[in-house]
């Protein structure tokens, strides 16, 4: 079956109810993509189907035929997010990562603390809380203010 | 420029953020197999028959009678009570007995086993069990005359639930036979646990090698478990003679594997008119499940944390951890001290009110500072900082005029008070003796410890350790992957005591290191002279003074302290609460990477708040019934309120660069904090999660 995969086109025999998510692990060999639940529940396994977020634990290989599927792998290695997901500590344990910056990078640049806090709201992390994950996305979109106004870092002899 | 006190890129950060970084589900090996763990349906009996429903050809099956003669069916912890796989009694629901191995996961998958038991009774009430796992008792002064003489006595009961760790990546592990023994790549946190219980199954001269995949969180849910799923893979993979992976899905990580242990607290409690205390008398029971597993050391150390950070000179501790036939509870961040200070400090609160005093000015009161002595008669030093952060988190939040403006409306405010002893309790780390290496490379040095990274930043902390006391920068050390056949036994990844007690292991190291490249740089040490390794054993302070038998001394070589603020708002229509806002100020000594530090207290606030509010494990004929994230609900980005965050650091002298202990205090205050806040809406609620249903209840009952 063909379809585009991170730009290339591509061709992968694979059993059509098969899970996406199974299909660009095992047979694309991208596992990047994580499964935290199999329920869609969790977001771990988001990726992008013709530009639209979808949780690839609940698609079957059969619909993205023809279609244009997009995962962290494609958006190489030095997305602005990626940077900041590492240096604010964006990524605790980092099984959540992927999925949170698939989320992240379809959000309109001057999105609000609270259009990030809805785009995310599907997607679970168990490390950080969420807050780290803000600082990232905010620091990605070019702003150097912590979303949240009610955070600050306290330190009194640094 | 120093690396220690600075918010350095994560070393693992943009493996993670690309999505490169390999898990254990992202391995494969040539040749490998899927394997896949039959269970108990009954939650006690006996196995009285067997059946394979399927054509077996093509699968490597395996069950008690695998394990090698010079092996033991044993799980070995802190007892030798487990086994790897059922001979014939059953204890608890989803227990092993039978394990199957295919290279195709969907025949895998369908494969039926029938089997059938000779069911018994079995007992789910931690209260109405006979079986003590384990007791302790703690006491100090004389309860009795205290009480006697007291203005007033205060008394009540608090309950907390099993909590599910939700790790997002479930356990799994990938046994590949090697040098006529195995090695096992997988998610742990322990690799010298893993190590000791295949040693126990396959006997002490077999050849193991246990390595940490990236870990995707653990919490203390990958501290012991992974011993058994490991012991899983390694006999499959000894029959098959092919590697073996397991992965669980997510309903068979929550049904099979641990909780945080379910308790019931009760509290007498003598106070003078003033306020000051001066009895507490506190009873202690906690749900052990079908096994001894960690129960011990978390009764242990719930009991020791048990009377808050209050000054009492008359203290009466007893404790227990029940037999009953659920899945046994074990570790889980906090370890018995979330469930004994939500419990201390939900009091506190009542404490207060019955002698008419505000929850500050109470706290105050009665707060340890540094020469009074804690429940085990330890003597705090200057590091005690319970006052700091009280009257931080006092200013920081607004408290005194948010109590007066919220009074009557349907929002709430309260706090909580707290510490975390960091390390191994009393002897404990004396007993471990954990080693730490550092070698030079071509470029730089190579830190070599069983340390494990599970997000919580174990290879930048100590990275940024040993560059300081080595004068080189921070990109220039490397961390080994924890690989029990090539790093040394630094005692497990628990505790809160990576950065406190490894970390100061490895900057000894370093100081040692340092003294003998001289003037010269690693690299130029390296290429002149070759190889160099340090190794070093940690060396407790001499003045920690702990006796076993009476439970008394010191107990932790020092406490990390918060005190938490919660904020909450009720929808009278649907009693649910929710969360508005959470002031966490939080005394960790130094932090060594403020980002990461931070980073831990927002995410164990975020526990502590699923905890107290959402997260409800139902059992049902001895299992969790609702053993799904959509049945079971973590807190999202729309749960989870703003968060203020203040760090104070109060050097410990014996600690790396002044650190102390962190990865536990923070899920320790928000429950309480929130239960507190629940009581300024006027509703008495003493039991977590504060479902609707139960603050319904609590709201029926006034």
């Amino acid at each position: 079956m063909r379809f585009t995969l991170n730009g290339s086109s591509v061709n992968v025999a694979a059993h059509p109810m098969k899970r996406l998510l199974d299909v660009l692990r095992e047979e694309c060999g991208l596992t990047g993509t994580k499964e935290g639940c199999g329920e869609g529940e969790c977001g771990a396994c988001t990726v992008l189907v013709d530009d639209v977020l979808v949780v690839s634990c609940l698609v079957p290989f059969a619909q993205v035929e023809g279609a244009a599927v997009t995962t962290i792998e494609g958006l190489g290695g030095n997305h602005a997010l990626q940077h900041h997901f590492m240096n604010e500590a964006g990524a605790q344990c980092g099984i959540c990562t992927p999925g949170m910056i698939m989320v992240a990078s379809t959000l309109p640049p001057d999105a609000s603390l609270e259009e990030v806090r809805v785009a995310l709201a599907g997607n679970l992390c168990r490390c950080t809380g969420y807050e780290a994950i803000y600082r990232a996305i905010q620091k990605a979109k070019g702003r150097d203010v912590i979303l949240s106004d009610a955070t600050d870092l306290h330190l009194p002899d640094a | 420029m120093p690396a220690v006190g600075t918010s350095v890129a994560r070393k693992d950060g943009i493996g993670k953020a690309t999505g490169a970084t390999k898990y254990a589900d992202d391995l494969t090996f040539p040749g490998m197999l899927h394997g896949r763990t039959i269970r108990s349906t009954i939650a006690r009996g006996r196995v009285r028959s067997i059946r394979f429903d399927f054509d077996t050809r093509g699968f490597t099956i395996v069950d008690w009678r695998d394990i090698p003669a010079e092996g033991r069916n044993i799980v070995a912890l802190v007892e030798y009570d487990q086994p790897f796989l059922v001979e014939s009694e059953v204890r608890h629901l989803a227990e092993p007995i039978v394990l199957l191995a295919h290279e195709d996961r969907e025949a895998l998958l369908a494969a039926n086993v029938v089997i059938e038991y000779d069911a018994e009774e079995p007992e789910y009430d931690p209260e109405h069990s006979t079986t003590i796992l384990k007791s302790l008792a703690i006491d100090k002064g004389n309860v009795d005359a205290g009480l006697a003489s007291a203005d007033l006595v205060v008394e009540g009961t608090y309950r907390t639930g099993h909590q599910e760790h939700v790790y997002i990546e479930t356990n799994g592990v990938i046994a590949d036979p090697e040098n006529g023994g195995i090695a096992v790549h997988g998610s742990i946190q322990c690799p010298f646990y893993v190590d000791k219980a295949l040693r126990s199954l396959l006997g002490k001269e077999a050849y193991i090698r246990v390595v940490q995949t990236e870990t995707g969180g653990g919490f203390g849910g990958k501290e012991e478990y992974p011993s058994m799923i490991a012991g899983h893979a390694t006999l499959l993979a000894l029959k098959a003679n092919r590697a073996v992976k397991i992965v669980y899905d997510r309903t068979e990580d929550m049904i099979a594997t641990t909780k945080r242990h379910p308790s019931i607290v009760r509290h007498r409690t003598g106070v003078m008119r003033d306020g000051t205390l001066v009895a507490m008398d506190i009873d202690i029971t906690l749900d052990g499940g079908a096994y001894v597993t960690l129960s011990p050391v978390v009764l242990s150390r719930g009991g020791i944390h048990a009377a808050g950070p209050y000054r009492c000179a008359n203290t009466r501790i007893r404790g227990r951890a029940m037999f009953t036939n659920t899945p046994p509870n074990g570790a889980f961040r906090g370890f018995g001290a979330p469930q004994t200070l939500f419990a201390v400090e939900a009091h506190m609160e009542r404490v207060a009110e019955a002698v008419g005093m505000d929850p500050v000015s109470f706290r105050e009161k009665n707060a340890l500072v540094a020469g009074d002595t804690t429940a085990t008669g330890q003597t705090l030093v200057a590091d005690c900082s319970a006052l700091d952060v009280l009257r931080e988190a006092v200013r920081r939040s607004d408290f005194h005029r948010k109590r007066a403006e919220y009074a009557g409306t349907n929002k709430g405010i309260g706090l909580a008070l707290f510490y975390h002893g960091a390390g191994f309790t009393g002897s404990g780390e004396l007993r471990l003796a954990s080693k730490a290496k550092l070698e030079l490379t071509k470029s730089g040095v190579r830190i070599l410890v069983s340390s494990t990274e599970i997000g919580q930043g174990t290879r930048t902390m100590h990275a940024q350790i040993v560059a300081d006391a080595l004068g080189i920068p921070y990109e220039q050390v490397d961390v080994a992957q924890p690989d029990t056949q090539r790093v040394p036994d630094s005692g497990p990844t628990v505790a809160s005591r990576t950065c406190m007690v490894v970390g100061k292991i490895l900057q000894r190291c370093a100081e040692e290191m340092k003294e003998k490249l001289g003037v010269l740089t690693p690299a130029e040490y390296f290429e002149r002279y070759g190889k160099l390794e340090i190794l070093k054993e940690h060396e407790p302070p001499a003045w920690i003074q702990w006796n076993d038998e009476t439970y008394s001394g010191d107990a932790y070589a020092t406490y990390a302290w918060g005190c938490d603020v919660a904020e909450v708002e009720i929808d009278r229509d649907t009693y649910e609460v929710r969360p508005l806002r959470l002031t966490a100020v939080q005394e960790i000594g130094k932090a060594i990477h403020p980002g990461l530090a931070r980073g831990q207290i927002e995410g164990g606030t975020a526990q502590g708040l699923g905890f107290a509010l959402l997260e409800k494990v139902v059992m049902r004929d001895g299992g969790m019934a609702n053993a799904s994230l959509t049945n079971y609900t973590i807190p999202t980005t729309l749960d989870t309120p703003a968060m203020d965050v203040v760090i104070l650091e109060n050097p410990y002298e014996d600690g790396p660069y002044g650190a102390k202990g962190l990865g536990e205090l923070p899920v320790d205050g928000p429950a309480p904090a929130v239960i507190n806040a629940i009581r300024h809406l006027a509703i008495d609620v003493r039991e977590i999660p504060a479902t609707p249903e139960l603050v319904m209840s609590a709201c029926a009952l006034r």
